[in-house]
């Protein structure tokens, strides 16, 4: 098969840019390498809509950034995915008064709206900020956003505009087959035009299958708590200590979908190492209780890691100048998740400045239909739902109440969901404080009764992660 | 759609069947409520024995000991729903219910019984370092992939906490041909039944460690082995003992609490130490006409406590629905005191009769006494062997007896 845009990663990059090429008169693949979109840093990071005060004025860091936060509120109306405009604090005790006052001169210089807030100024904002925070940086554009559903959004809307997303698709070496760039993957060859490397963590390698620069990169693992949705009231905007050398530091953030997160750690590691480690959540245990008055580690409901690729200390967002239609996004740390719209739209440019030609598609689906949420059903709704379908009327996930329709639509969701994995980070099944104690196995009954896989062939998530690996007394059957 | 009734039981498992049944005898009109396809609750994937021996005398495996319930409900006019989940109580009895027959049903009921049962605590519950790969799961969910499901979640099996569940999960897979390679266990002594310890352990030649702890799990996408250690005095692991074991599955039964994610809206007092409401002898929560019992209440080990102090919630619940039972002006505390973690119930209402309290102990004791003082006098003081944290005991109280506030302790 050939096609006109061949995107490889599909994380928020690989997805925002397919998203927005589909909606031209284009043909479009997106290679991804695991068993879903938005599986490697887009999966496990802190899910912040920064502002973009504190990135270095000039760099492709504070530009994207900055129109990225622009975009971002309306994309994800657009695409009907949880987000709080909620904005962010980055706090300080009476001595770092110097500190937040030169990230307002950086803001300044970025164009973005900030207030420096004396205590009670702070406390009207975040009441549960720590006693020894003096003063604080206010963003008001800042917020929150689940990452993963807007990666998966995107991608669901490139799909119903045309798009195709195959996955467990890794690319391992680009050939040049009659001027036509040939991507080899375990599912067979993808032959395109153009190219879009937004690997993530290996595009500097995928930069080589190409002769392209194999940028030197280093990784860097976040550790996170994530607290019981019980949490929530308790935090009304994203809280920052002052930035260091090492990052923005461990924060205490509301999520879009109504918990509680502290972290992230900033510690070097190699590619792939989402390992949680005692160190780290000893670490994020100390760091809390000086910006948060509140902190409750006993209402922990789940660990994560995400890993950061970086390289040097600026995104690499450019057009090859040694591979033909050739466009690349490498070291796209944060805040690479509140850039990738921005990205998307200067990616768009540059293939146009290699010959790509721009013609919107005719009846391009913007506006993504609405997702069907148990919560904000009327109950008038919720009946005529239910005559209609009575899975609407069967509650799998207790915790986090979601019910069999929607189960089964995220499984036949343009992008499918075919791992319990996938099914959770589409509708919540297994996000709440049982973590999927008591419905996983029905979420698994349902996956194989909706794809006619067999049980034991369901996975968790990627590779061989099969949940069930042994029938009982299997010998006594035959 | 409103449904009214004398009472409404949540829950369908051994505790919401009894207590439906004892509501039932009194001559209430009940509803009984159950998000699962049928009644039993946990007892369904339960397929062991062990159940039902002080409750019918003899030794049966989880179904049938509910199957017995189900079949005394379907004797009586109970009217149930089945797949149907309760998501709304408030203060003055008025539920929210969703059913795939009926969508939104709206109860107003003269008596509600909570029996919602528990859940397990999870790896992220406990922080579990390492990686997060296919091969970790509860006791529990093992269990109903290998009891209802028919499938092994694992071939090199290592168990997290020695809570009924694991152990009972730790026989199990060995029957089944999975390779147990050891339980570890925080504490120094198990949270679960010494009769289990004995028939799923011991009967096994599988290792227990006592004071140790896995400190962290490796391999992604499935898991390929751990790391454990022993703890010191502060329950910390001591890592320059750490050692590694090969296994492609951790089982955890570090713990359950109960469900009462439904009692946000109501003002029901709940004990931080047993995670339940706060009642008196009858079952009786802190928002009138509101009951529990169960292990929404407290924790149990053995499912006949469960029934017989469902039967008390049940029958109250009635006598409340009928304008029968209100609590009395004089209620008293009941405290535990040295040596005793939780005693319940947690008051008691001035009168007559007998109420049994039951009691966990927050450590092993050898040749204690368990004491119970109420206004100055010693009602009880009975030496036992040994007290473990594992096993619920019972004292039982004369009422006319009680003069003041209780308090349950040991002594050496
Ligand atoms: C701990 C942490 C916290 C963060 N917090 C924030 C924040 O709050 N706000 C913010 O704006 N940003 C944040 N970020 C940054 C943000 O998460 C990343 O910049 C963003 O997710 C990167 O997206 P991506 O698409 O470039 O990469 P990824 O999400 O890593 O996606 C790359 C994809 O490419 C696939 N792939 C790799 N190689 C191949 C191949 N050969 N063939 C096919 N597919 C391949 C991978 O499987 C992966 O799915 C954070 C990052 C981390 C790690
Ligand atoms: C694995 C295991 C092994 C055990 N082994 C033994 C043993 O060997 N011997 C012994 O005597 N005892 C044993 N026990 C203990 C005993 O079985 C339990 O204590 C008993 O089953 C608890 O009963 P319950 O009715 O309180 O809870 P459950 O059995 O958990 O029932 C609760 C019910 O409520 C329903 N529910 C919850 N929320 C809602 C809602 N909002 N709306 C509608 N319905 C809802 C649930 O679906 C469930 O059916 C064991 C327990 C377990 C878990």
């Amino acid at each position: 098969m050939s096609y006109d845009v061949m995107v490889v990663g599909g994380g928020i990059v690989g997805c925002a840019v397919a998203d927005r090429l589909a909606r031209l008169d284009l043909s479009v693949i997106l290679l991804e390498r695991d068993d879903d979109v938005a599986s490697y840093a887009t999966r496990a990071n802190s899910g912040i809509v920064h502002a973009g005060y504190d990135c270095e004025p000039g760099t492709a860091k504070a530009r994207f950034n900055v129109r990225g936060n622009a975009m971002m509120w309306n994309l994800a109306e657009e695409l009907d995915v949880p987000c709080r405009k909620c904005g962010s604090l980055v706090v300080a005790p009476e001595e770092g008064l110097e500190g937040l006052e030169e990230l307002k001169r950086k803001a300044d210089s970025n164009g973005v709206v900030t207030e420096i807030l004396d205590r009670e100024g702070t406390l009207k904002k975040e009441p549960n900020v720590s006693d020894n925070v003096a003063y604080a940086l206010y963003a008001p554009e800042a917020g929150v956003i689940s990452p993963y559903q807007l990666a998966i959004a995107l991608a669901d809307r490139a799909v119903l505009n045309g798009a195709e997303v195959v996955t467990e698709a890794e690319v391992t070496a680009i050939s040049r087959e009659n001027n036509l760039w040939r991507a080899h993957t375990p599912k067979g060859t993808f032959d395109a035009k153009y190219v879009v490397n937004c690997a993530g963590p290996e595009a500097a390698a995928v930069n080589g299958f190409v002769g392209e620069e194999v940028y030197e990169t280093e990784y860097r693992r976040g550790d996170y708590f994530v607290l019981d949705n019980t949490e929530g009231k308790n935090v009304s905007t994203v809280i920052f200590p002052l930035p260091t050398a090492a990052g923005k530091g461990i924060l205490v953030a509301p999520t879009a979908d109504g918990n509680v997160i502290y972290g992230p750690t900033s510690v070097p590691t190699y590619d792939g190492d989402t390992a949680v480690t005692a160190e780290a959540l000893d670490e994020i245990r100390r760091s809390v209780p000086l910006t948060y008055a509140r902190p409750a580690f006993n209402k922990c409901i789940r660990i994560y890691c995400g890993v950061r690729t970086v390289i040097g200390h600026d995104f690499i967002i450019r057009k090859s100048d040694r591979a033909e239609n050739f466009v690349m996004a490498c070291g796209i740390c944060s805040p690479g998740l509140t850039s990738a719209p921005a990205i998307a739209e200067y990616i768009e440019e540059l293939l146009v400045s290699c010959g790509m030609e721009r013609r919107p598609k005719a009846d391009a689906v913007t506006v993504m239909p609405r997702k069907l949420r148990l919560e904000s059903l009327s109950e008038e709704r919720l009946n005529t739902l239910v005559k209609e379908n009575p899975a609407w009327g069967k509650i799998v996930c207790r915790c986090e109440k979601v019910t069999e329709a929607e189960i089964v639509e995220a499984i036949h969701s343009p992008v499918p969901a075919t791992t319990v994995d996938a099914v959770k980070r589409r509708v919540r099944a297994g996000m709440g404080r049982c973590q999927g104690g008591f419905c996983a196995t029905r979420v698994m009954e349902i996956i194989s009764r909706e794809t006619g896989m067999p049980l034991d062939e369901i996975r968790k998530g990627i590779g061989h992660s099969e949940i069930a690996v042994l029938a009982v007394k299997e010998a006594d059957y035959d | 759609m409103i449904k009214k009734c004398d009472v409404v039981v949540i829950g369908g498992g051994p505790a919401g069947m009894a207590a439906a049944l004892a509501a039932d005898k009194k001559g209430a009109k009940v509803l009984l409520v159950e998000r699962d396809g049928r009644l039993g609750g946990i007892l369904n994937q339960c397929i062991h024995a062990g159940f039902g021996l002080h409750y019918f005398g003899e030794e049966l495996t989880g179904p049938e000991y509910a199957h017995r319930f189900v079949l005394e409900v379907g004797k009586t006019d109970i009217e149930v729903l089945l797949n149907t989940m309760v998501l709304s109580l408030s203060d003055d009895r008025k539920l929210t219910a969703l059913s795939p027959e009926f969508g939104l049903v709206h109860i107003e009921a003269g008596a509600v019984v909570l029996a919602m049962g528990c859940r397990e605590r999870t790896a992220g519950a406990i922080a579990l370092a390492g990686t997060r790969p296919a091969g970790i799961y509860t006791a529990g969910m093992a269990q109903k992939m290998c009891n209802v499901e028919g499938y092994l979640v694992g071939k090199r099996v290592v168990i997290l906490g020695s809570g009924d569940i694991g152990l009972i999960m730790a026989r199990r897979m060995t029957l089944e041909g999975a390779k147990v390679e050891r339980v570890i266990e925080l504490m120094p002594y198990s949270s679960g039944l010494k009769r289990n310890i004995v028939q799923c352990l011991e009967d096994f030649g599988i290792p227990i460690d006592y004071s140790h702890t896995v400190t962290r799990v490796v391999g992604k996408p499935r898991m390929e082995g751990l790391y454990y250690a022993p703890v010191g005095a502060d329950r910390k692991p001591v890592l320059s003992e750490e050692k590694f074991i090969e296994c492609d599955c951790l089982l955890l039964s570090v713990g359950l609490i109960p469900e009462n994610d439904l009692l946000t809206d109501t003002s029901v007092e709940i004990a931080s130490v047993t995670s339940g409401a706060v009642v008196d002898e009858r079952r009786m929560t802190s928002v009138k006409g509101v009951f529990s019992c169960g292990n929404v209440l407290h924790v149990h080990d053995l499912v006949d406590n469960v029934s017989h102090e469902a039967e008390t919630a049940g029958a109250a619940a009635a006598d409340y629905a009928f304008g029968k039972y209100s609590p009395s002006a004089v209620r008293y505390r009941v405290n535990a005191g040295k040596g005793v973690r939780y005693a319940l119930p947690q008051l008691l209402n001035a009168g007559e009769g007998e109420a049994e309290i039951f009691y966990r102990v927050d450590n092993v004791y050898r040749n204690p006494k368990i004491v119970v003082e109420s206004g100055g006098k010693t009602l009880c003081s009975k030496k036992r062997p040994v007290l473990a944290p594992g096993e619920m005991e019972k004292v039982t109280l004369n009422l006319t007896s009680v003069t003041g506030d209780v308090t349950l302790r040991l002594e050496m």
